[in-house]
C-alpha cells in the first residue's frame, strides 16, 4: 500500500484522495478519543467485574457482585433520574422565552451583542460562578438584605431550591443556544400566512412556531439532561452535600471508601443510562423534524 | 548564613500569618498581600535561581538536589523548606492532599516519588501491612528525642516495638458553637445531636467523613468511637438519618459557613477551632465529655522513596525544636514534643483549644485502622448521605 502510494502518487483516483484526506483529518481526534476515552472505559469495565481489596482499591476477580449490589445506591439513581428531567424542564421554561426574544423580537443590530452576552458566563469556570452563588444565597447575601425589611433568619443556601437555581443558572446557555438556532431559521412567511388565515398569535405560536423549534428544544433538553445525569458540583456546593446524586456516590466510592470495582460498576451503568437517554431523545427529535419536513413540502 | 537570611526576610512568620488572616477575612487586597509579605518577589527570585541559596552543611552523605514530600494543605511554615534548602542544597517539592485515602491510593499505585510523607495515625498499620513503609533508622534522626515525647503519641507510630513513623502535630475532633446564636451550653456529643434537631435546627454541620461523623454519633449513644459492631452501627445510622433533615450541611469545609453565620454549630478539628475562635471569639470549641477523637499526624518514609537520604535529612531537620516550633505557629495544631512547648509563646500554650486540660482528653480515642477501611461504615455513610 505504502509503496504503491509512493510510486503512483499522481495516479491516485479522486475517490482515494478524498478518503485519505478524510482519514488524515479524522485521525487525530480518533486517536485522542481512543487513548483517553475508549481505553480508560475498557479499564473501568474490567474493574467493574473485580473485587474490592481488603484495604480498598481493586483486586482481580470475575464476579457480578458489584452489579448485583447496584440496588444499594438506588436512592442516588432515583434522585439523579428525578433531578435531571426536572432540572432540564425548568431550564427549558426559562430558556425558551429568551431564545424566542433573541431570534424573533430583537432588532438585528443588537442581536449579535445579546447572543454573545448569553455565552459570556462560560468565560469563567462553573466552579467559581457556583461559589459566587454560595455567597449570594449565604447569610451575608440575600438573607442579610431581607433583615433590613424585618424578615429574620431566612435560609436559602443548602436547600433543594438553591440546587435548582444553580442548575438553571449553570445550564441555561446550553438550552438557549440550540433553541435560538432553530427559531432563527424559522420561515417568517409561515407566520404571516397563519395571521392572514385568521389565526390568533397564540394559536400561531402553538401551531407553527413551537413545533418548528422542537428539534432545537430536543437538542437542548438532551444536552442538559445528559450533563445533569453526571452532575456533582452544584448539589455539593449549593445543596450542602445533603442532596446525593450518582456523581456524588462515585466520588465517595473512589476517594473515600476506595471501593473501585463498585464505583466502576456504577460508572458503567451511568454510561448505559446516558446512551439510552440520548438514543430516545435523538429518535424523538428526528421523528419530529422529519414529520415537519414532509408537511412543508 | 541562616541568620542573615532571616534578617533579610521581608516579613516575620507572625507578621505573615496576621496579613494572611486579614486577606482571608477580605480586609486586604491580594495585591497588597503579595506586596507586603514579599511573596510575589520571593516566588520570582526563588524560581529564577535554583540552588542560589544552597550552602551544603550536611556533610558526609550525598543528599542530591531535589526531593518531594506529601502532606496536608496549610500544614507547614513556608520558610521551613526554604531554610532547609539553604542548609542542605536540597529543594523540596510539596504535594498536598485532601484525604488519607487519596494519599494511600497514590502510594499504592507506586512511583509516587515522595521521600517523606505525613500520614494520620490510623493509616500507619495499613501502610505497614501493604509493605509501603520501612522501619525508621533512628540513628539518622539525631534531633528526635524519645524522652521529651509523650508516649501517647509515639506509640501510634510503632508496630511490634519498631518505630515506623514519628509524630508531627496532634489534635482533637470536637465541635464549634456560635454562642451568640445558641443559648444552650452543650458539653457532649449527645448535646450536639439534640441541639442539631432543636435550637440549631437547619444550622448544624457534620463532616463529610465517615470516620468522624459515624464515630461521634456512636459516642453520643454511649458506644465506642471505633465500633464496627453491626447492631451499634445500626443505632448510629438511625440517629444520623433522624438528624439529617435538620442539618445545614454534610461538609468538611465548615469554616466559610461558620464565619458567615450560615451555620451555628459544626463538627470541628482543633486547628480550625482555634482559627475560628481567634477571629470570632463567640465561636467556642468544645470537646465532648462523652468521648470523641484524638488524632496525630506522623512523618514516615516510603519504602520506594527515590531520595531516602534527603528524606531522613528533612525529617531530622523538622524534628529540631527550633524548626518544629515554626511549623506549630504556622498551622496552629499542638505539638507532641515538650522541647517545642517550652519555645512557644505564652498565648499559644495557655490557649485551651490548642492545649486542653489533660482530663478532657481522657475520654477521647484514637481512630483505628479498621474504622477507616471497614466496608460496613462506608455503606452506612452512603445511606446517610442519600437518605
Amino acid at each position: 500500500m505504502v509503496t504503491n502510494q509512493r510510486t503512483s502518487r499522481m495516479a491516485l483516483s479522486p475517490d482515494t484522495r478524498k478518503r485519505l484526506i478524510t482519514a488524515a483529518l479524522v485521525a487525530p481526534a480518533s486517536a485522542w478519543l481512543f487513548v483517553f476515552l475508549v481505553l480508560p472505559f475498557i479499564a473501568i469495565v474490567v474493574f467493574s467485574f473485580g473485587e474490592r481489596a481488603p484495604e480498598g482499591g481493586y483486586q482481580a476477580a470475575f464476579t457480578f457482585a458489584q452489579f448485583a449490589n447496584l440496588g444499594s445506591r438506588a436512592a442516588a439513581f432515583k434522585n439523579t433520574l428525578v433531578l435531571a428531567p426536572i432540572g432540564s424542564f425548568v431550564c427549558l421554561l426559562v430558556a425558551y422565552p429568551v431564545a424566542y426574544y433573541l431570534a424573533v423580537k430583537v432588532s438585528p443590530q443588537y442581536r449579535l451583542l445579546l447572543v454573545s452576552l448569553v455565552v459570556v458566563p462560560f468565560w469563567t469556570s462553573l466552579l467559581v460562578r457556583t461559589y459566587a452563588w454560595m455567597y449570594i444565597l449565604g447569610a451575608r447575601g440575600i438573607p442579610h438584605l431581607l433583615e433590613f425589611v424585618g424578615i429574620e433568619n431566612v435560609r436559602l443556601l443548602n436547600t433543594p431550591g438553591a440546587v435548582l437555581l444553580g442548575i438553571v443558572y449553570g445550564y441555561l446557555p446550553l438550552m438557549i443556544m440550540p433553541i435560538y438556532v432553530s427559531l432563527e431559521k424559522l420561515d417568517r412567511r409561515l407566520l404571516e400566512a397563519s395571521a392572514d388565515l385568521g389565526a390568533r398569535p397564540l394559536s400561531t405560536f402553538f401551531g407553527i412556531t413551537l413545533p418548528l423549534s422542537l428539534p432545537g428544544v430536543m437538542t437542548g433538553v438532551a444536552l442538559v439532561t445528559i450533563l445533569l445525569l453526571g452532575e456533582y458540583l452544584i448539589p455539593q456546593l449549593l445543596g450542602g452535600g445533603k442532596v446525593f446524586f450518582i456523581g456524588n456516590a462515585l466520588v465517595d466510592l473512589f476517594l473515600q471508601s476506595r471501593n473501585w470495582p463498585f464505583g466502576s460498576a456504577i460508572a458503567v451503568t451511568l454510561v448505559v443510562v446516558v446512551v439510552i437517554v440520548l438514543l430516545v431523545a435523538m429518535r424523538i427529535a428526528w421523528r419530529v423534524a422529519g414529520a415537519r419536513q414532509v408537511d412543508l413540502v | 548564613m541562616s541568620k542573615d537570611y532571616k534578617d533579610n526576610l521581608p516579613i516575620s512568620a507572625n507578621g505573615f500569618m496576621d496579613e494572611f488572616m486579614r486577606l482571608k477575612r477580605g480586609s486586604v487586597s491580594r495585591r497588597h498581600f503579595l506586596g507586603i509579605t514579599g511573596l510575589g518577589l520571593a516566588t520570582a527570585v526563588m524560581s529564577r535561581f535554583p540552588g542560589a541559596l544552597s550552602t551544603p552543611a550536611y556533610a558526609g552523605e550525598d543528599l542530591g538536589t531535589q526531593m518531594s514530600i506529601a502532606t496536608w494543605p496549610n500544614y507547614h511554615d513556608p520558610t521551613t523548606f526554604e531554610n532547609f534548602k539553604a542548609a542542605t542544597g536540597v529543594a523540596v517539592e510539596v504535594n498536598v492532599f485532601g484525604s488519607n485515602e487519596e494519599m494511600l491510593a497514590k502510594l499504592q499505585a507506586g512511583a509516587s516519588g515522595w521521600s517523606l510523607f505525613v500520614p494520620t495515625n490510623y493509616t500507619i498499620s495499613t501502610y505497614h501491612k501493604l509493605g509501603l513503609i520501612d522501619e525508621l533508622d533512628l540513628s539518622k534522626i539525631a534531633n528526635f528525642s524519645q524522652s521529651t515525647e509523650s508516649p501517647r503519641f509515639t506509640k501510634e507510630g510503632q508496630i511490634d516495638g519498631k518505630t515506623y513513623a514519628l509524630p508531627k502535630n496532634w489534635g482533637t475532633t470536637g465541635f464549634s458553637v456560635n454562642t451568640s446564636k445558641i443559648k444552650a451550653k452543650p458539653t457532649s456529643w449527645k448535646d450536639f445531636f439534640e441541639l442539631a434537631q432543636t435550637e440549631a435546627d437547619g444550622r448544624a454541620m457534620v463532616h463529610d467523613y465517615q470516620l468522624t461523623t459515624i464515630g461521634s454519633a456512636l459516642v453520643s449513644l454511649g458506644y465506642g468511637f471505633n465500633s464496627i459492631k453491626p447492631e451499634e452501627l445500626a443505632k448510629a445510622e438511625e440517629l444520623l438519618i433522624k438528624v439529617k433533615p435538620h442539618l445545614f450541611a454534610i461538609n468538611s469545609d465548615y469554616q466559610p459557613a461558620m464565619r458567615a453565620t450560615d451555620a451555628w454549630m459544626t463538627m470541628c478539628w482543633t486547628n480550625d477551632g482555634a482559627q475560628l475562635n481567634r477571629d470570632m471569639p463567640e465561636l467556642a470549641y468544645i470537646l465532648g465529655t462523652d468521648g470523641g477523637e484524638i488524632w496525630t499526624d506522623y512523618y514516615a518514609i516510603p519504602k520506594d522513596a527515590p531520595n531516602k537520604a534527603a528524606g531522613y535529612a528533612l525529617l531530622n531537620y523538622l524534628m529540631d525544636p527550633a524548626n518544629a516550633v515554626k511549623e506549630h505557629i504556622a498551622n496552629g495544631a499542638p505539638t507532641t514534643d515538650s522541647r517545642v512547648i517550652s519555645l512557644l509563646p505564652k498565648e499559644i500554650t495557655s490557649n485551651k483549644i490548642v492545649y486542653p486540660d489533660e482530663a478532657s482528653l481522657t475520654p477521647l480515642e484514637f481512630g483505628a485502622a479498621i474504622t477507616l477501611t471497614d466496608p460496613g461504615r462506608a455503606e452506612l455513610m452512603a445511606r446517610f448521605k442519600s437518605a
